[in-house]
């Protein structure tokens, strides 16, 4: 019965390679991790101090970690989704970064997005727009 | 933190950077040798932890132990996960991604080292 043997072979081996789409996800999940450890640590330790500013970096946390999800899954929709949490993030990073610089009284503390991203070598503004024009190019 | 640990880290880290690096642009896939490399660095990181752990346990503490730890927790995780994803990948890809990895923890420990030396 070669028809079963084969078929559990290619379950067992899917198709792996994604490219460059893997370092997006690399990127990502380090993200994921600078931003939520820095904001379960605000958040513990001294909450009452810009509660704004913290609620926001555990925002950015969680739009890190579900536009890692999106990119990294390769299910229908996952597509979509990701271009949904890609584009909330530049949306994010332009509105807390542009806020951060105007009224610098709102954030007393940094976030991953304040001053655009300046403490992360302004990846956090780069990243999201390279992420679409690769999500632009991979579905054409 | 610990002067010479945390140079051997740096060191490390960026130079297996810049060696996954130099493999990407050959068009290569990780070798092995990057990989034993990675768990050189592992290693060391656990050293540096442990002793860590101990100090704060003695009674030093760094800026904000809070920080500090999420770090160290950090440092530990990303390069067993960064090795993992890379091999998943046949490419050349996956020597970006380890060297993203490296890159990753040579920032860590530099900022382990200033949250321990006092500045949050």
């Amino acid at each position: 019965m070669p028809e079963p043997t084969r078929r559990s072979r290619r379950s067992r081996r899917p198709q792996q390679d994604k490219g460059p789409g893997r370092v997006l996800v690399a990127v990502y999940a380090v993200f994921v991790l600078a931003a939520g450890s820095r904001a379960a640590v605000q958040i513990a330790t001294q909450f009452s101090d810009a509660p704004l500013a913290y609620i926001l970096s555990a925002l950015s946390a969680v739009v890190y970690l579900a536009a890692t999800l999106a990119l990294a899954s390769s299910r229908p929709g996952a597509h979509r989704a990701a271009v949904a949490c890609l584009s909330f993030e530049l949306v994010g990073v332009l509105v807390v970064g542009t806020l951060s610089v105007v009224d610098s009284g709102a954030f007393p503390d940094d976030t991953v997005w304040s001053g655009y991203g300046r403490g992360y070598v302004f990846i956090p503004v780069v990243l999201p727009i390279v992420g679409l024009l690769y999500l632009r190019r991979q579905r054409s | 933190m610990i002067g010479i640990l945390e140079v051997v880290l740096v060191a490390g880290a960026l130079g297996l950077a810049v060696a996954a690096l130099v493999w990407a642009a050959l068009d290569r896939p990780v070798r092995l040798g990057h990989l034993v490399a990675a768990a050189a660095v592992e290693l060391v990181l656990l050293v540096q932890g442990v002793i860590a752990v101990g100090r704060v346990v003695a009674g030093t503490r760094p800026a904000s132990t809070a920080t500090f730890v999420a770090y160290a927790v950090g440092s530990l995780v990303v390069l067993p996960l960064g090795v993992l994803w890379a091999l998943e990948e046949r490419t050349r890809w996956s020597s970006v991604v380890l060297a993203i990895a490296a890159v990753t923890v040579a920032v860590i420990v530099l900022r382990m080292g200033s949250v321990w030396n006092g500045h949050a």
